[in-house]
C-alpha cells in the first residue's frame, strides 16, 4: 500500500462536486418515498437500461474480436468511424435511425411495396435499438484495446502448442473479456439510466418514461428541486448497484508481460474467417447508414447557414480542448493510483464513476445555485461547461485507462523499480507510451462528448454564449430544419475531426 | 498551442467581467427564451429599436424555453440580475404569480387578442393557436375535431406536457374543449399517437421526416413555410370545437434596480416598433395588430372559436389532465 496524495487531492475534488451539488440542488430534503408513476418510471429505465447493456455487450464481442484478428483494407478507418455514433447529438442520432428503420424509410418503402405495413421503431425495442446503435461502438473499442492488451507471446504459445481456437479463447481471450466486460457494461448501463430524449422519442409515450425525465420534470417545470434531488439518489443508487454489481464479477487479467509487440493474435481459417467478414460487415453497416443517412440530410442544409454558427462552433472546440485536458489528467491520475493499489484504490475507483451516477441536470443546476449569488450565470457560462463536461466524462476515460494501467502494473512495476524510475521519468518512459492508444481513444471520446454536450449550457448561456450543439438546438426551434441538418453536419463533422486527431494521436504513438 | 488554448479560456472569462465593469449606461436585463435571443428570432431587432432612445442597454439572458425560464426565476429567487422576464405562457402565470416576485405591469395599452385578456401582472406580447398541422399533399381527408381524429388512421405526434408547454397546451386544450370526457378522447386518440416527444422541435422534426401525418404546433405554421420558403403545403386543420390559445406574456420583476426602464419596456412591447417585428420573426400572432397588418398566410386558418383558461383555471386543471393523460397513452 502506498500513497496517492495527487489522485486524493483528484478524487475529493470529483467527489466534492458530484455529491455537493445534488446535496446543494436537494437542501430542502424532500420525500424519497416514490409514487407509482416513479416506480413504473424506475422499472422502465432499469430495463431499457439492462437490455441495451447485455446487447450491446453481446453484440460488441464478436465485431471487436474479428477486428482483432483480421487485417483488412480500410480497417483502421472502420474502426474510427465506429466511434462516430456516439458523438452524434441525440436528436441528429434518431433522425437518422429514422431515416433507415421509420416509417417513411427506404425500409419501410420497400416493406410497402410487397404490401407489408411499415417498421414500427416505436417501443421499448426502439429505445434499445437507439442505445445500441450509440453505445455498440464504444464497447467494441473498449473490447479491442482488450484484446490488444494481450500479448502477442502468449497467442504464439497457444499456437505452438496446438492449441484449437476454441481453447484459446478459454485461456486467453475468454480472462480478458471477463475483465473488461463488465466495466463496459457498467459504463454503458449507466449512461442508458440517464436517457432522457431518446427514451421518450423512441419509446412512444408515457410508458416510456425514464427516471431522468422525472428529473428533467421536477426541475425544469415544477421547480421542485428537492423532489428532483429525491429522484436523484434512486438514480445515483442504481448506478451505484450496477458499479457494485460490476466489481463482484470483474476478474482479474493477469497475463504476464510480453515484449509489448502488439502485432497478431491468432487468425483461424476456414468459416470463421466468413463469419468474422459477417460480424464486421453487420456492424458496419448498422452503424454507418445511420450516419451516411445523418451526413446525406445535413449536405443540403449547408448552403443556408447562418453566419452565427462559425462563432459557435470556435466555443465549442475551446470547450471541448479545455474539458479534455482536465479530464485526461484526472483519468491518469486516478487510474495510476488504483492500478497500483494506492491506499483509498477503492475508493478512488468508485469516485471516478461517480459523476456517471448525477444526472447533467443535477450537476448543473447545482453549480448554477452555487455561483448565481456571487457572479452573473452567464459571465461564468462556459468555464462551468468545462467542468462539468470534464467531470461528465471522466468515467469514460478512467474506464478506458484502468484495464491497461493494471496490465502496465503488472507488465512493469519491477522493472520500473530496478531502474529506479519514478515520478514524471517514469510516467515518461514507462506509463505515457505503453498508454498512449487508451489515452488517444479516452481524450477523442472526451473531446467529442463536451462538443456534443446540451445540458449545462443552457442553464448558463447569455444571448451570444451558445455552444454549436445549441445553436442546432434553436435552429430546429425555429422551423429551421434544413439549416439545423447542416449545423448538426458541422456539429458532427467538429466533433469526429476531434475525436480521430486525438485516437490517431493514441494509435500512431503506440505503434511506435 | 497549450497556451493559446488557455490563453482563450482565461479571455472568456475575463470578457464576461469586463462587461460588467463597463456598465455605465443603465443596463436593462430581459430574461427570455432561447429562441428570442438567436439572430433569426424578434431578439436582435427588438434590441435596436429599444436603444435607439431609451439611452439604456437592453440586453438579454436566454434561458431555455418558457418553463425554464420560470425555474430559472426561482432559482434566482430576489437576488436574480433581471428585471423582465419575457417569455412565460398563461399555463404558467399562476405558479409565477405565487412566486411573489412579479410587480404589477400598470400598462393601460389595449391588446388585439380575440377573447378579452387582462392580467394585472403580465402584459401579453404574442398569441397562438394550437393546431394539428399537415402536408395537404399527403392528407387529404383533414378531420374537422378531435373526435374526427381520434376515429381516423392519420398519424400524429405530439410533445410531452411534463417537458414542453405545447404539450401542456394539448392537454389543456382537450380539457377546456371537452370537459370531463377528456379522458375518452385521449383514449381513442391513443393509437393514432406514433410518438410523444420531450420538446416541440423533435417532434416538428419528425413530422418534416415524414414520421407521421401530423404534428401538435400552431396555425401559423404554415405561413412560415409560405412565407420564408416558398412553401405552399403545409396548412392548419381548423376544429370545430375551437382552438387553444398560447398567450406568451412578460413581467416586471418586483426587485428590479431599474423600475423607470423596465415599465418603459412594458410599454415598448405594446408600441408598434415591437409589434411589427413578431410576426416574421417569432411566427406567432402579434399581441396589438401592427399598422401595417399581419404578413401573407396569417389570416388563413383562423378558427370560429377559441379556448383560453385563465391563469388559475389553467393551474387547477393541470394536475388531473396531466394523471388522465398518462392513464390514456401508458396502457
Amino acid at each position: 500500500m502506498s500513497h496517492a496524495p495527487g489522485a486524493a487531492a483528484v478524487a475529493a475534488l470529483v467527489a466534492g462536486l458530484t455529491l455537493g451539488m445534488a446535496g446543494v440542488v436537494g437542501a430542502g430534503a424532500g420525500s424519497l418515498w416514490p409514487t407509482a408513476a416513479d416506480l413504473a418510471a424506475l422499472r422502465f429505465t432499469v430495463l431499457q437500461a439492462a437490455l441495451s447493456a447485455v446487447i450491446s455487450c453481446a453484440l460488441a464481442v464478436p465485431v471487436a474480436r474479428a477486428l482483432a484478428r483480421r487485417r483488412f483494407l480500410g480497417r483502421g478507418v472502420l474502426i474510427t468511424l465506429m466511434g462516430a455514433p456516439f458523438l452524434l447529438p441525440v436528436i441528429v442520432a434518431v433522425l437518422g435511425l429514422l431515416a433507415v428503420f421509420g416509417r417513411s424509410s427506404i425500409v419501410s418503402d420497400g416493406l410497402a411495396l410487397a404490401g407489408l405495413p411499415p417498421l414500427s421503431i416505436y417501443g421499448l425495442h426502439g429505445v434499445v435499438l437507439a442505445h445500441v446503435f450509440l453505445n455498440l461502438p464504444l464497447v467494441t473499442r473498449m473490447l479491442l484495446m482488450g484484446w490488444q492488451a494481450i500479448p502477442a507471446e502468449r497467442f504464439r504459445l497457444a499456437q505452438s502448442l496446438g492449441m484449437p481456437p476454441a481453447a484459446q479463447f478459454r485461456h486467453l481471450e475468454w480472462p480478458m473479456l471477463r475483465a473488461v466486460l463488465p466495466g463496459a457494461a457498467v459504463v454503458v448501463f449507466t449512461i442508458c439510466l440517464a436517457s432522457f430524449a431518446v427514451a421518450l422519442t423512441l419509446g412512444g409515450g408515457p410508458g416510456a418514461t425514464t427516471v431522468e425525465l422525472a428529473i428533467y420534470q421536477a426541475l425544469r417545470f415544477d421547480y421542485d428541486p428537492a423532489r428532483a434531488a429525491a429522484l436523484a439518489v434512486i438514480q445515483f443508487g442504481l448506478g451505484a448497484v450496477a458499479v457494485a454489481l460490476g466489481w463482484a464479477v470483474l476478474g482479474r487479467a493477469g497475463f504476464g508481460s510480453g515484449l509489448g509487440r502488439r502485432i497478431g493474435v491468432g487468425a483461424p481459417k476456414g468459416w470463421r474467417r466468413g463469419a468474422d467478414a459477417l460480424a464486421v460487415m453487420l456492424a458496419a453497416a448498422f452503424l454507418l447508414v445511420p450516419l451516411g443517412a445523418v451526413v446525406w440530410r445535413g449536405v443540403g442544409g449547408l448552403g443556408d447557414l447562418p453566419a452565427g454558427l462559425w462563432a459557435a462552433l470556435v466555443r465549442s472546440v475551446a470547450v471541448a480542448l479545455l474539458s479534455t485536458g482536465v479530464t485526461m489528467g484526472a483519468a491518469l491520475v486516478l487510474a495510476l493510483a488504483v492500478a497500483r493499489g494506492a491506499r483509498g484504490a477503492g475508493l478512488f475507483d468508485t469516485v471516478a464513476t461517480l459523476p456517471l451516477a448525477v444526472s447533467g441536470l443535477v450537476l448543473g443546476t447545482g453549480l448554477f445555485l452555487t455561483v448565481q449569488p456571487f457572479v452573473r450565470p452567464e459571465a461564468v457560462a462556459l468555464p462551468v461547461t468545462v467542468m462539468v463536461n470534464a467531470l461528465l466524462s471522466l468515467p469514460y476515460a478512467y474506464r478506458l485507462l484502468l484495464p491497461e494501467a493494471r496490465a502496465l502494473h503488472a507488465d512493469y512495476d519491477r522493472l520500473a523499480r530496478s531502474l529506479a524510475l519514478t515520478g514524471v521519468a517514469r510516467l515518461r518512459w514507462v506509463a505515457l507510451p505503453r498508454l498512449a492508444r487508451p489515452l488517444g481513444f479516452g481524450a477523442g471520446v472526451a473531446a467529442a462528448l463536451s462538443m456534443g454536450d446540451l445540458g449545462v449550457i443552457t442553464l448558463f448561456a447569455g444571448e451570444s454564449g451558445a455552444t454549436l450543439p445549441l445553436y442546432v438546438h434553436r435552429l430546429m426551434g425555429a422551423y429551421r430544419m434544413d439549416a439545423a441538418a447542416g449545423a448538426a453536419l458541422v456539429l458532427v463533422a467538429a466533433s469526429f475531426a476531434l475525436f480521430a486527431l486525438f485516437d490517431g494521436m493514441g494509435r500512431r504513438a503506440a505503434t511506435r | 498551442m497549450k497556451t493559446s488554448i488557455l490563453a482563450l479560456g482565461f479571455a472568456t472569462v475575463a470578457t464576461g467581467f469586463a462587461c460588467a465593469a463597463a456598465a455605465e449606461t443603465p443596463v436593462l436585463t430581459v430574461l427570455t427564451y432561447d429562441s428570442f435571443v438567436a439572430e433569426w428570432g424578434p431578439g436582435p431587432a427588438v434590441e435596436k429599436a429599444f436603444e435607439a432612445d431609451c439611452a439604456c442597454d437592453l440586453r438579454f439572458v436566454a434561458a431555455g424555453d418558457g418553463a425554464a425560464l420560470l425555474a430559472r426565476v426561482q432559482m434566482e429567487g430576489a437576488a436574480s440580475d433581471a428585471d423582465v422576464v419575457l417569455g412565460l405562457d398563461t399555463s404558467l402565470t399562476a405558479a409565477a404569480r405565487a412566486t411573489g416576485l412579479f410587480a404589477p405591469h400598470g400598462q393601460t395599452w389595449a391588446n388585439t387578442l380575440p377573447v378579452p385578456f387582462e392580467d394585472a401582472d403580465f402584459v401579453p406580447y404574442d398569441w397562438g393557436w394550437f393546431a394539428m398541422v399537415y402536408d395537404k399533399t399527403k392528407v387529404t381527408d383533414v378531420p374537422t375535431s378531435f373526435e374526427a381524429l381520434a376515429a381516423s388512421d392519420l398519424k400524429i405526434v405530439i410533445q410531452d406536457p411534463r417537458s414542453s408547454t405545447p404539450g401542456l397546451g394539448l392537454l389543456l386544450w382537450v380539457k377546456a374543449a371537452y370537459g370531463d370526457r377528456a379522458k375518452d378522447i385521449w383514449a381513442g386518440l391513443a393509437d393514432n399517437i406514433v410518438t410523444v416527444t420531450p420538446g416541440w422541435s423533435e417532434a416538428y422534426g419528425l413530422f418534416t421526416e415524414g414520421e407521421a401525418d401530423m404534428v401538435l404546433s400552431y396555425t401559423t405554421s404554415p405561413a412560415y413555410h409560405l412565407i420564408a420558403e416558398s412553401d405552399d403545403t403545409k396548412a392548419a386543420a381548423v376544429f370545430d370545437e375551437g382552438h387553444y390559445m398560447q398567450v406568451e406574456v412578460a413581467g416586471k420583476l418586483a426587485a428590479t434596480d431599474q423600475p423607470a426602464l423596465a415599465d418603459r419596456f412594458l410599454a415598448f412591447i405594446g408600441s408598434d416598433a415591437f409589434q411589427s417585428t413578431i410576426a416574421t420573426t417569432n411566427w406567432m400572432y402579434p399581441a396589438v395588430t401592427p399598422a401595417g397588418g399581419l404578413p401573407e398566410g396569417f389570416d388563413r386558418f383562423r378558427p370560429a372559436k377559441s379556448l383560453l383558461m385563465s391563469a388559475d383555471e389553467a393551474a387547477a386543471a393541470r394536475d388531473g389532465a396531466l394523471a388522465e393523460w398518462q392513464a390514456a397513452l401508458a396502457q
